[in-house]
């Protein structure tokens, strides 16, 4: 799909891999809307775009508030349109240090889980339905290998990375055939404050640059030859 | 006829009354049979407009005083033309909502975290504005959206939220009222008609109000709407007429767009935007809509006026009388009714 004129809707876009994406994908001419709990700075991020000629607006949502969906959807189609792409790149560590799950709150435990799985659930329930009927459109999940790896203290993290992977399999499965196309895409250790948060010992030259993986996500949506829907791939490796 | 006071939960449990115009037989079906009432390559068409938070609390003058704004339409310059109401909420029928006191141009609306500037006021009712809000972009769709509600009907058992009126397949939120004949199109029984071969295309329309309690703005009912028809549509359409195959609107809305936008290049459909006060009532000979699915609603409104298009009113008159009978619920929440 090429991106230029598009409509991209990209949550969790003030900061780190989401702020690349939004810029990535209005360099490349689409029309952009992220989405953030800041909302001021997602703001600042889409203004900052604009001050260079782009289509880019912010949005303030919580994607682990139900209420906050639909009013997330059509302010951002109001703005750009109807949503062609959507990456759900929001996501929540829950406390960090990161515990052990025997020392997890089941209601920080439940809050990952809200805006990991939930939230993505729930967007996508709320975008799809036209893509469907229009025949046409990507829904871009950002995952973890902490959905595969079980990892020590990455407990409600990789379990709501697990069941996104799944559910995008699922949505693929039930939409094969229409033009509605799902990938899961692994970023791998980015150098970001969420990486900050989780592992601050880590030494951040050996970390990727969220600007490159943001690249390499807008090149996969741009494929000539897109990919099997359902498709999970890490970044690395392309 | 009963209200449905609700949202369904599930829709599979919509009733489904088959007008057959030709034969005058009428038949007491499901939802779920909407599949095999049509044939394959019979093209159905969805409003995809998203229903807007069009219900805005507030006040206005030195006073105070309570007011409701409704928005009706987002016109090209960026304003809006919206009706406003006096004090109260959508649990007293808008027809016997008191009215506003007088509002004149450059009054300030206090709408929430919204403020909006009375620019005119319209013809025909003095509740008829030209307001512009003070923000825009997304400052403004996400106080619209925080501010706003969905417009409410009296006949519910609770108010309605946001996801309460929107259809599965909605997208630009343009629609003051849901484009509520969509409601029962679940994802499944969309891709129950794709198996059957029927192809589905969208339009948008900016469905504005059915009501708004004072006379004289009700019977000026629908004021100037937009519309949008994509090439899409305009492909498919044109493949089920060389087919001989039916075209078939999802609620009145659909109508009115395919039709506008059809007399726009003199009957021949072709994709493009605009705004219509298209009327269709008995006797309008449709150009590219040959079948209708559509709620139940009351036959004293315009929306009825529209079915005699598609078939004549005593057998329409007939259906009601059994569809009632047969207890069928009407208005928004309820059952459908497909004239083809």
């Amino acid at each position: 799909m090429q991106v230029e004129n598009k409509a991209i809707l990209i949550t969790g876009a003030s900061r780190g891999l989401g702020q690349a994406l939004l810029q990535t994908f209005a360099e490349a001419g689409a029309r952009v809307v992220g989405v953030a709990r800041n909302g001021a700075e997602v703001a600042a991020a889409a203004a900052r775009l604009r001050e260079r000629g782009f289509e880019a607006h912010g949005l303030a949502g919580d994607l682990g508030d139900k209420r906050a969906i639909y009013p997330i959807a059509g302010a951002a189609t109001a703005l750009i349109g109807p949503i062609d792409v959507l990456v759900h790149n929001a996501s929540t560590l829950g406390p960090t240090p990161l515990p052990l799950l025997l020392d997890t709150q089941c209601e920080d435990f439940s809050h990952v889980l809200d805006v990991n799985l939930l939230g993505p659930f729930r967007l996508t329930k709320a975008v799809v339905g036209s893509m469907l009927v229009r025949g046409t459109g990507t829904v871009v999940l950002v995952t973890s290998d902490a959905a595969v790896s079980a990892y020590p203290r990455w407990g409600a993290y990789g379990v709501s990375k697990a069941a996104l992977d799944q559910l995008g399999r699922i949505w693929a499965a039930e939409l094969l055939g229409t033009g509605v196309r799902f990938l899961s895409v692994d970023p791998g250790e980015m150098d970001t404050q969420m990486h900050r948060d989780a592992m601050p010992e880590a030494d951040p030259v050996t970390l990727a640059r969220p600007g490159d993986v943001a690249r390499k996500i807008a090149a996969l949506v741009a494929a000539a030859e897109p990919l099997p829907s359902g498709s999970r791939l890490e970044a690395a490796g392309l | 006829m009963n209200p449905a006071r609700a949202p369904r939960a599930h829709h599979s449990a919509t009733r489904l009354l088959h007008l057959a115009v030709q034969s005058g037989r009428i038949e007491h079906r499901s939802i779920a049979d909407l599949p095999e009432l049509l044939l394959p390559g019979d093209l159905l068409v969805v409003n995809d407009a998203a229903t807007l938070p069009a219900s805005l609390q507030g006040s206005m003058g030195p006073e105070d005083a309570p007011i409701e704004l409704r928005l009706l339409a987002l016109d090209v310059d960026g304003s809006w033309r919206a009706v406003l109401f006096g004090p109260g909420d959508w649990t007293t029928p808008t027809e016997r909502r008191p009215p506003p006191a007088e509002v004149l141009i450059g009054a300030q609306l206090r709408l929430g975290e919204l403020s909006a500037r009375v620019e005119a006021v319209l013809p025909p009712s003095p509740r008829l504005l030209r307001v512009r809000f003070a923000s825009e972009g997304a400052a403004f769709w996400s106080a619209l959206y925080r501010s706003g509600r969905p417009v409410q009907y009296a006949y519910l058992a609770r108010p309605l939220e946001l996801w309460d009126v929107q259809t599965t397949y909605a997208a630009r939120p343009w629609a003051v009222e849901a484009p509520s004949a969509g409601f029962p199109l679940s994802a499944s029984l969309l891709g129950a008609l794709r198996a059957r071969g029927v192809a589905i295309a969208s339009i948008t329309h900016a469905a504005g109000l059915s009501a708004s309690g004072d006379e004289a703005l009700d019977v000026a009912l629908p004021l100037e709407e937009r519309f949008e028809v994509p090439e899409r549509t305009v492909e498919l359409a044109h493949a089920a007429q060389a087919a001989a195959r039916r075209v078939v609107a999802v609620g009145t809305t659909v109508v009115r767009a395919l039709e506008a936008c059809a007399l726009q290049a003199n009957g021949a459909l072709e994709a493009g935007a605009g705004t219509t006060t298209l009327k269709v009532g008995p006797g309008y000979r449709c150009r590219v809509v040959t079948g209708l699915l559509t709620g139940m609603h009351d036959p004293s409104a315009s929306h009825y006026s529209l079915l005699a298009a598609f078939a004549p009113r005593p057998l329409l008159d007939l259906a009601r009388a059994q569809a009632e009978a047969e207890g069928y619920l009407e208005h928004e929440f309820g059952d459908l009714c497909l004239i083809l």
